[in-house]
């Protein structure tokens, strides 16, 4: 079992959509959403929670500062 | 064990937020444009340091016009090109703050081509941060100084010709032999460690104001997806495999 696990939360509404944390994760955690938000936008969200292990890799790399990393240790 | 997501997400396990120095506006940028991961990493060095209220940028013409909107410190517009001049007067008048500019290739490179080398040759006391994305983005796409040689932007539709155009032109080596500087670094900021290792560059660069040291001169290579016609992920797959034999990462210079 994983050490450490983590979880994001996305300001949903000033995400664009660039998918740059999609591509950074390391845990394969990010997609874009189906839905859009107010402006258009497919939204970056955890498809995959239980993966994450708050790296912040996703954080370190979005262009908009909309991701907030949680990190407990789970040992 | 289960552990739910309730449990993981609460204020005293956030390891990574926005940082207070980053306004709260929407940066007016295409998505997955690199300038805000810049602009993020400026915020969080500010922070760290603790040089909010006695922090001065100077931004230029070009995308970056609109920075005065998204970090929450000082901030002085100057004219295409001049913002190396403006950061002089300001930094002589106040030699206790610290005194940065925030330009692209196309005001640092071309029209402020000038200004910048004089003020790196002086050793003015202030921080340059070097955008170099190899294209004019807010007019449009068009051919930079420091487009490469093949490069199709809308000026060079049949890609740079050096015959018709020129070569792409290394300011920062060039800036890097000028006395007046003391550290000259080409960074990017694609890859969560690439950020961490501009973030440090940055702090460092700082730092060197706070001694006294002279100019520091920080280029970020970085993209232009619209300009270049790619998706954000394509731009910088774009990036490291045809900017970065043309502008090599790492210390060019560091007294």
């Amino acid at each position: 079992m994983a050490k450490f696990r983590g979880a994001i939360v996305v300001d949903k509404e000033k995400c664009k959509g660039c998918g740059l944390c999609v591509a950074a994760c390391p845990a394969k955690v990010l997609d874009l959403a189906k839905e859009v938000n107010g402006k258009g936008y497919h939204y970056s969200q955890m498809v995959n929670p239980e993966a994450c292990i708050g790296c912040a890799s996703c954080g370190l790399v979005c262009p908009d500062a909309v991701i907030t990393v949680y990190k407990i240790n789970v040992q | 064990m289960s552990i739910e997501l309730e449990d993981i997400i609460k204020p005293e396990n956030i390891v990574y937020k926005k940082t207070p120095v980053l306004t709260d506006n929407v940066m007016h940028y295409c998505p997955g444009c690199l300038h805000g991961v810049v602009h993020k990493i400026i915020a969080e060095v500010i922070e760290e340091m603790g040089i909010q209220d006695k922090t001065i940028g100077v931004s230029p013409v070009g995308c970056s016009v609109l920075a005065y909107n998204y970090l929450d410190i000082d901030w002085a517009e100057a004219a295409h090109g001049r913002a190396p001049a403006l950061a002089t007067g300001i930094s002589r008048l106040h030699p206790e703050k610290y005194v940065f500019t925030y330009q692209g290739d196309g005001d640092l490179a071309s029209i402020g081509c000038g200004e910048i080398m004089h003020a790196c040759n002086r050793g003015e006391n202030i921080v340059v941060i070097f955008i170099n994305n190899a294209i004019y983005g807010m007019t449009g796409g068009q051919m930079a100084p420091t487009t490469l040689l093949g490069q199709v932007t809308a000026t060079t539709p049949y890609g740079r010709d050096a015959k018709l155009n020129g070569f792409p032109l290394r300011i920062t080596e060039l800036i890097a032999q000028l006395d007046g500087t003391c550290y000259v670094t080409r960074q990017t900021v694609h890859t969560p460690a690439a950020v961490r290792k501009a973030k440090a560059a940055i702090r460092k660069a700082f730092e060197n104001t706070k001694k006294d040291k002279g100019t520091s001169f920080v280029e970020i290579v970085s993209t232009c997806n619209s300009g270049w016609k790619l998706d954000p992920i394509q731009a910088n797959k774009w990036m490291v495999e045809n900017m970065f034999p043309k502008y090599p990462l790492g210390d060019m210079k560091d007294i």
